[in-house]
């Protein structure tokens, strides 16, 4: 029930910056991102681990943020879509959404881009199949995921290396 | 995410540019309605019914009460003392005697009504406290069947309607009796049955409602797509005068016409503000919304008869069609004639009878959902055609392309009096089957043979998406409502540096309409999409609007670019008329172009847009008093299609602008062990006049595909016998994902429509083709006797079922009778 009286004093890092709060131990880490330290970019579309609005990375997982309490994530490393581009350039990533028109409404994105983010790190070069079973954890109810495979597909393997070059 | 410029002889419109949304939207920095924060705010949360039918014997709030944080609690008893009256109601009688409170009061109607509300500190308390409201429920027979509902003996959800039957009518058009009777066959559909399921938006509905004491006025930030109706219906409720009551939203994720439907709560959320003295912030949890957002229509069609004559030539339909609209009627019972826009979908059928019931169940009310009422019917008339096809014996696509409206018949006038006005079927069926490469697919379905445990099923969705409303068809359900037409309000100004600034009466939920209004700006003022602005989202205070504004229906490139163009039109001619005093040239000499305006033969006389805005805006002392007086360089401008009012009596007129066309072909394999459906290869073929940016309408197409994909086999809402939801969240309601949906091949053909300003047609919701083509080609994988595919949603347990369908010796849910000397006729060959 009501139990608001317990809560935990937690110091972690969100897109490297060092934070410290005091959180009630039922707090969700996505209410906390949201609502606590006023970070938009983190959504919420369901409330069963379903959706993948809410995905962030912590400590280098992939990590439903609804499904974890802000307690636990104490000591840990987060990361956002805040933190993908903190000076404002566009990601290849997210320049390849845009390209592709891998988004409409854009609520599942900063999801998604937080998945495909964490693809591309250990796979720089997937196949479509590879790609979809990524982000089969992340609804998306507008673009029927065609142009998100293709964004991602764009951000991969040598075409992300030529844009870095 | 800069634009280039394109040769000089191009436009701006028909264009791939990029959106300008993504860069926000990119970064986490788009404003959806949970991002909205008010100072003092609470957090609402809604008691929900447990139970699909049942009596409120008493509600006692006394325990919430006591938690500290909660700051108050409404129930429907108090609702309805702070209501002068209850929704108004689209329905004329007996429907129209439904009084709907935005809090259920003394009785429950289906699984998840709300009857009470709670505003507190944190989210977690409000819920809490709602908890720990104790409703005592006497439990009701529930009815869940439309059918069923209909039987006056069956349990009554509203005692003074008198019966579960809100709205019936009779569409007559042609003679179907002397179709019947003159064709050489008739085959007979015993009941088809078009399931229950939402787009559901990735966004839940949400809204931050501040009932402001201090300038009287109720402001309500939310994702509601059409915040006009919602205005016009709640303002009376609540005893607020229409410009006191204002809507706003800024970006909104996914709507797919589901989000018409959160005015009740908007409106309880309104009078728990007013109770608090504290604006009420609300997001709806997922369970709630599949609970009680809405959902779309499911519809049965009995007894169907279809007049055939031997040569192939379908002359026309009678069915018994019966309508559930759940519970409430919200925007029900528009639903009733809605679907008669596309009466005879894709064909040339003259003789339709349809005998529409509407009834109420114990179940979520309807709401529009992505092809809203006409994707019932065209799937419907795709079973029609393939059945027909199946039974006789003719080939499925030769028989559409012979029955389809053809290319030399547009404008193409149907039996109640809608307008197609442009297209190519039969050419878009042939590039459809060209993309899945057709002949290849039969060539394999031949060669598997029995005992490989696996079929093969080549499948076609012909649609119509019917784009802009004329709003007159809503006297065919109530001649006294006193609507017509449509519209859709821009305003274009000059701002004070000489930019340009659009904004637009429109909610776009994904649709890029910053993108796209200003490729049609840029045209008219001679400039780059780059230097035309548009504003952000809706807000009723500072955009223009009518009483059709919002985004939804399929017109926002007919409506909302037509008011776009309208508007920069009266500008353009404005910095014309200023710059040829400023110029002292004839005004039919000015040019402009990038910016600067100009004397056509002598470019160094020029002046730019910021030296225009200067003379009106800081100025003007040097202006004639005429200018002066007349031009303000802000203007606006109201789209209206050239509608008539339709006739009630005989349910004719010209219900819509525009007819965007989508044919698709599947290509299915059915598991014999397992019944699972599994897609081998997709398309569509997308018709949908010209386009303004061709991505954005191939990104619609995708979207409308998947999203008709997951409804034909993976989504569906079912109530069991008591009236409980059985798919209440996404453990349960399966939502297509990335691993589901094929790969989508999309081709296109650009048939201008002759009736809009800029030949395009709207085409957001796309017809619902995903269903037709799935349930086609699942049907063309069942053996010759078994049953007809029957239902929209085909789940693995279904199609099983039908696999077996005939060596059990089921009844096929067909019968064909033929004229003696029709037998053995040209229609087996």
């Amino acid at each position: 029930m009501v139990d608001a009286a317990t809560t935990h004093a937690i110091e972690y890092t969100i897109n490297g910056e060092r934070q410290q709060a005091t959180v009630p131990a039922r707090r969700l880490l996505v209410h906390h991102i949201r609502d606590t330290l006023g970070m938009k970019g983190t959504h919420i579309g369901c409330d069963t681990g379903s959706c993948g609005a809410c995905s962030v990375i912590v400590d280098g997982r992939l990590v439903k943020s609804c499904m974890m309490l802000a307690a636990q994530a104490d000591g840990t490393a987060i990361e956002t879509v805040e933190g993908l581009a903190p000076d404002g350039a566009l990601t290849p990533l997210q320049q390849a959404f845009n390209e592709q028109h891998g988004l409409q409404c854009g609520y599942c994105t900063p999801g998604l881009l937080m998945a495909a983010s964490f693809l591309l790190r250990r796979n720089p070069n997937p196949s479509e199949a590879e790609i979809r079973r990524a982000i089969r954890g992340n609804i998306c109810r507008c673009t029927g995921y065609v142009n998100i495979v293709r964004s991602i597909e764009a951000a991969a393997g040598p075409a992300a290396s030529e844009r870095a070059a | 995410m800069t634009t280039t410029a394109p040769p000089q002889t191009e436009t701006w419109k028909g264009q791939s540019i990029r959106r300008t949304e993504d860069r926000r939207l990119l970064q986490g920095q788009g404003e959806f309605t949970d991002d909205v924060w008010m100072h003092r705010q609470g957090y609402a949360h809604f008691v929900r019914s447990p139970l699909g039918h049942a009596r409120i014997r008493s509600i006692d709030t006394s325990r919430a009460a006591r938690l500290e944080g909660v700051y108050a609690i409404l129930t429907g008893d108090e609702v309805r003392e702070m209501c002068p009256t209850p929704f108004f109601q689209i329905a004329p009688e007996p429907g129209g005697r439904i009084a709907e409170y935005p809090l259920a009061v003394d009785k429950v109607r289906y699984h998840g009504d709300a009857v009470a509300v709670v505003l507190a500190e944190t989210r977690e308390l409000a819920r809490d406290a709602a908890g720990l409201v104790d409703v005592d429920y006497e439990p009701l027979p529930a009815v869940v069947d439309t059918v069923a509902a209909a039987d006056p003996e069956a349990p009554l959800l509203h005692e003074q309607v008198g019966s579960n039957v809100v709205w019936k009518g009779d569409f007559d058009w042609g003679d179907v009796d002397w179709a019947l009777e003159n064709a050489d066959h008739v085959v007979k559909i015993d009941r088809l049955h078009f399931h229950r399921f939402s787009s559901t938006p990735l966004e839940c509905n949400a809204a931050v409602v501040h009932w402001d004491p201090g300038t009287d006025t109720v402001k309500v930030q939310s994702n509601n797509q059409m915040p006009m109706f919602a205005s016009m219906v709640i303002g009376p409720t609540l005893g607020v005068a229409s410009n006191r009551l204002t809507f706003s939203s800024q970006d909104i994720g996914g709507a797919f016409g589901i989000k018409i439907g959160s005015y009740p709560q908007i409106a309880a959320l309104a009078l728990l503000s007013r109770k608090a003295g504290r604006p009420a912030k609300w997001t709806e949890y997922r369970t709630d919304h599949m609970l009680s957002a809405g959902h779309g229509n499911e519809r049965v069609f009995l007894d169907t008869e279809v007049a055939v004559l031997k040569d192939g030539t379908i002359l026309g339909f009678k069915t018994r069609a019966f309508d559930d609209a759940g519970a409430y009627l919200h925007y029900e019972p528009l639903g009733a004639v809605i679907w008669s826009q596309v009466c005879c979908g894709c064909y040339k059928l003259r003789h339709i009878h349809v005998d529409y019931t509407e009834t109420v169940t114990n179940k979520c009310p309807t709401i529009p959902n992505r092809g809203y009422s006409r994707l019932q019917h065209l799937w419907f008339l795709e079973r029609v055609v393939d059945v027909v096809a199946r039974e006789l014996g003719f080939d499925p696509v030769a028989l559409r392309k012979q029955n389809y409206v053809q290319p030399s018949d547009y404008p193409y006038e149907t039996p109640n009096g809608c307008v197609y006005d442009s297209g190519d079927l039969p050419r878009s069926l042939d590039m459809a089957l060209e993309l899945i490469d057709a002949p290849k697919w039969r060539e394999r379905q031949r060669e598997l043979g029995r005992g490989s445990g696996k079929r093969i099923g080549i499948g076609i969705g012909s649609t119509l998406d019917s784009g802009t409303n004329n709003f007159g068809q809503a006297r065919i359900i109530n001649p006294n409502l006193p609507f017509s037409g449509n519209g859709e309000a821009a305003f274009v100004k000059l701002d004070l540096y000489g930019e340009i600034n659009v904004n637009l009466g429109t909610t776009p939920q994904g649709q890029g309409h910053e993108t796209t209004a200003a490729q049609v700006v840029a045209d008219v003022l001679g400039t780059s999409p780059d230097a035309v602005h548009v504003t952000a989202g809706f807000n009723q205070q500072q955009n223009t609007y009518v009483a059709f504004s919002g985004t939804y229906a399929s017109q926002f490139a007919v409506t909302g670019l037509g008011a776009a163009q309208g508007a920069a039109e009266r500008l353009r001619a404005e910095i014309a008329e200023v710059a040829a005093f400023a110029l002292q040239a004839p005004i039919d000499e000015i040019e402009i172009r990038d910016g600067n305006c100009f004397v056509r033969d002598d470019p160094e006389r020029a002046i730019p847009f910021i030296g225009v805005a200067n003379l009106i805006y800081s100025n003007n002392a040097v202006l004639t008093p005429e200018l002066r007086e007349r031009i303000s360089l802000n203007c606006r401008y109201v789209y209206t299609p050239p509608f008539q009012v339709p006739d009630p009596e005989t349910k004719t007129g010209n219900l819509t602008l525009t007819y965007a066309s989508q044919i698709h072909a599947c290509v299915v394999e059915l598991d014999e062990h397992t019944g699972e459906v599994k897609i081998l290869d997709y398309a569509a073929l997308d018709d949908c006049g010209t386009r303004i940016n061709p991505q954005l309408v191939e990104g619609q197409v995708h979207g409308a595909t998947a999203l008709g994909i997951g409804a034909a086999l993976y989504e569906a809402f079912e109530y069991d016998e008591s009236g409980l939801l059985q798919q209440a969240s996404f453990y349960d309601y399966h939502a297509i994902t990335a691993l589901d949906t094929p790969d989508i091949k999309v081709g296109d053909i650009e048939s201008p429509s002759p009736f809009t300003p800029n030949g395009a047609k709207g085409m957001g919701e796309g017809g619902g083709a995903p269903l037709h083509a799935v349930c086609s080609a699942i049907q063309d994988a069942l053996s010759p006797d078994d049953a007809i595919v029957s239902d929209s949603h085909n789940p693995w347990e279904r199609v099983w079922r039908l696999m077996r369908s005939g060596e059990h010796g089921e009844p096929r849910g067909v019968t064909v009778a033929s004229r003696s000397d029709a037998a053995g006729s040209d229609a087996t060959a």
